[in-house]
């Protein structure tokens, strides 16, 4: 089989199917089933919340949310750069995606930075209890899919500057700028369950 | 090669992998063909069963006498967790993924799967995994032994204290699993919904099918809750996390939630595509068309809708408030509706047929036979009050393994026969295969239905040694699994032999309606390659004298040529 995609003929192509928007579909599908893992997560930290006996370790107070508001804000609009991204790449503006590509990339990094730094002040630990568990679980579990995020848009940007394929990449970018709207998304329902939720408790 | 342009208007898979050889090497290599990688999957899956089925000799020889005396009772643990997950994730979820593989694209019309590079990256996992999982046999303290449930506190314990012991293995390896299940059913999903041929509308879809989607989506909404439950239980027991640690503030139950709300639906991602076998085997061979199509396509999202919310009839006994017991109990009950419709539609399909008895009919029969009777021990214990009374009991295990083995397993069996001749290219030995039923058939019957009695008189299970007074049952049950031992002889034989020495086999030795029968036999790499048909009108049309696709003589004479 050397055949390859440009050799083949175009007759009995299906008239209902325009493009191969199976990568697409694919990845969407993908992304349902992780915002389930998500969701068990989610479900999991309420349900422990409510009927723990204890939750905070001994000789913690609570969270501090100033860095973590700072890094939602910051995740928040890197999402609406990316959304930017996507749209000079549409009218073909490759200088002005890749601009904005690195930027969210940089505010991607960042949002890690943050959480590191958030991390390594903290008094408590993965095994100091359900919530210690909980908490770096969440986050570091979301924090994983940042750096995942940023990788992949590494992997985008270094393919805008192959000849030919600038295409393919505009599916890769579709592709990587929802899971970076699908990563924020995230971040929000985690940022009110672990932060928001710990005050008003 | 060229250089590859790519070009919206061309729908293709992409091509195999330059060089892939195309000799019975290719089965032991990274080949991107769905129909290689289907084989593959359904021949690592059949040497699991055998794997799986000795673990299960083990465990019969040992309850062949009250006393545990052939195997002390933590190896037992051992063996029956082993032996569980052995056949649900080494042999059950490939043999269906191999059957996927080798039928969608083909009943479709596609010229392979989506993604066939991912497609091939799933199947090598399975190996990986069973490697990881086996291997935790010669690990200190041997395999896992707390069932494949693996509830805590039990499955957290970690008396020897090293970080890698049989439960840190087998958390390991299903996770594993997890992944590649996900990364097929992305890929089958996909497929389904992108790659029909021409004319093919959702209601003109076999039924196999659309049970494999509807059982695939199960995969995507269930799998990950599994996976998220299985990390805090790997933290659990390996990192000092607290999640399912009642001493550190956890909720053991919590666990339960998540594994069931994955492995309950598991039972319809492994029947589901059975059913589908079933509707497709049940109108060849009886030459009529599908009593209710529609009905029994939807039917299928239905149970999966059903068999979402219907877990915690696993945890009626651990603390289940009473209200939601009852809901459940309703909701589990409710299951019965769909199944029923698909159950009838056989009956009707069946009713004055002229039935042909060839294997693959005897296996479908049977599994129905052995189906109407599992699937009411199921609503039986889907009643609360039964199931307080026998939820620890044999009764348990004879009602799953009816539908596990006696069902599902005879849907299997019935798959690969009929197919055999379409993926192989050559006929199977029909007398071998009824020896094989016949043993398959009573060795199944004796050995799980004298188990209802034991369980409904008491018999505990997950024990190697139990009261004398159930001796006879127990001699009868291991009389008849080490039946079902003997009849893998002649199947192994019936399927080495013919495939190497068989008959050559015509494009269509059934007779039968459907994308896949148009192809020659076996299929070339990519199916129907640039003539993809046209279909025009519904599956099954036996006896109506309705062409499937446009212009079906061509399709017709071409696989006859090849």
């Amino acid at each position: 089989m050397t055949s390859t995609n440009a050799d083949l003929p175009l007759k009995h192509v299906p008239g209902h199917i325009k493009h191969d928007g199976h990568n697409l579909t694919g990845f969407i599908i993908f992304l349902c089933s992780e915002s389930i893992i998500f969701l068990a997560f989610f479900v999991g930290y309420s349900l422990l919340k409510i009927t723990s006996p204890e939750w905070l370790p001994e000789g913690v107070e609570g969270l501090e949310t100033r860095m973590p508001l700072i890094n939602t804000v910051i995740l928040v609009s890197s999402s609406f750069v990316a959304y930017f991204a996507e749209r000079y790449l549409h009218k073909e503006n490759l200088w002005g995606f890749r601009a904005m590509w690195l930027l969210t990339m940089a505010m991607g990094s960042y949002f890690v930075y943050g959480q590191y730094v958030e991390w390594s002040e903290l008094a408590f630990s993965l095994s100091s209890g359900v919530f210690g568990g909980t908490f770096y679980l969440l986050t570091g579990f979301h924090g994983l899919h940042v750096i995942t995020g940023i990788l992949l848009m590494g992997l985008m940007l270094a393919r805008s500057f192959r000849p030919n394929n600038y295409a393919k990449g505009e599916m890769g970018v579709t592709a990587v700028s929802l899971f970076w709207h699908f990563v924020d998304v995230i971040w929000i329902i985690l940022y009110l369950l672990i932060y928001v939720w710990q005050r008003t408790s | 090669m060229t250089t590859t342009k790519y070009d919206p208007r061309v729908l293709k898979a992409p091509h195999p992998v330059p060089g892939a050889p195309d000799n019975w090497k290719r089965f032991f290599s990274f080949n991107t063909d769905a129909k290689v990688i289907g084989i593959q999957y359904i021949g690592l899956a059949l040497f699991f069963l055998l794997v799986g089925g000795l673990l299960a000799m083990v465990m019969r020889g040992e309850l062949i006498t009250p006393p545990a005396d052939l195997v002390d009772p933590s190896v037992y643990n051992g063996l029956y967790t082993m032996h569980g997950t052995v056949m649900l994730f080494l042999f059950l979820f490939p043999v269906l993924n191999g059957f996927n593989n080798l039928l969608i694209p083909t009943m479709i019309g596609a010229p392979d799967m989506a993604f066939p590079k991912l497609n091939a990256a799933a199947f090598w996992l399975v190996p990986v995994f069973a490697f990881v999982l086996l291997s935790s046999f010669f690990v200190p303290g041997g395999p896992a032994s707390s069932g494949w449930w693996s509830y805590p506190p039990v499955s957290i314990q970690n008396p020897l204290g090293h970080l890698i012991n049989g439960e840190f293995l087998w958390i390991l390896a299903v996770a594993i699993s997890g992944v590649s299940s996900i990364m097929g059913a992305i890929n089958f999903v996909t497929t389904i919904i992108r790659m029909r041929a021409p004319g093919m509308g959702f209601f003109k879809m076999p039924v196999f099918v659309w049970t494999a989607w509807a059982a695939q989506t199960l995969q995507l909404i269930g799998l990950p809750a599994l996976t998220g439950g299985a990390i805090m239980l790997l933290f659990d027991l390996s990192f000092g996390t607290s999640f399912f640690r009642p001493e550190g503030g956890g909720d053991p139950v919590l666990y339960q939630h998540f594994f069931w709300f994955y492995s309950h639906p598991a039972v319809y991602v492994m029947v589901l595509p059975v059913f589908g076998i079933f509707s497709e085997l049940i109108t060849v061979y009886s030459r009529k068309p599908l009593f209710g199509y529609k009905f029994v396509a939807l039917a299928s999202f239905i149970i999966t809708f059903l068999g979402l919310i219907v877990w915690v009839h696993h945890m009626f006994y651990t603390g289940t408030p009473q209200w939601m017991r009852n809901l459940v109990m309703i909701t589990t009950m409710l299951i019965a509706v769909p199944t029923g419709v698909k159950v009838f539609a056989w009956l009707g399909t069946l009713w004055g047929a002229k039935i042909r008895l060839t294997t693959p009919m005897l296996f479908v029969l049977g599994g129905l036979v052995n189906f109407i009777f599992g699937g009411i021990t199921g609503v039986m214990l889907g009643t609360v009050p039964i199931d307080i009374h026998v939820g620890n009991t044999y009764f348990v295990v004879a009602h799953f393994h009816y539908i596990i083995f006696n069902t599902i397993g005879f849907g299997i069996f019935a798959g690969i026969y009929h197919w055999f001749p379409k993926f192989t290219g050559r006929m199977y030995y029909e007398g071998l295969g009824k020896i094989h039923f016949t043993l398959t058939f009573i060795g199944a019957t004796l050995n799980w239905l004298p188990l209802h009695w034991a369980g409904l008189y008491g018999m505990p299970r997950r024990v190697a040694s139990y009261d004398p007074e159930f001796a006879l049952w127990n001699v009868i049950a291991s009389i008849g699994a080490f039946m079902l031992g003997v009849a893998s002889i002649p199947f192994i034989l019936n399927i080495v032999s013919s495939w190497a020495r068989g008959a050559k086999a015509p494009a269509n030795p059934w007779r039968a309606i459907g994308l896949e029968w148009l192809l020659p036999s076996p299929p070339p790499a990519e199916n129907f390659e640039d003539d993809i048909p046209t279909v025009i009108s519904e599956p099954y049309g036996y006896g109506l004298g309705k062409p499937l696709v446009e212009d079906e003589e061509f399709y017709v004479r071409r696989s006859m040529e090849a």
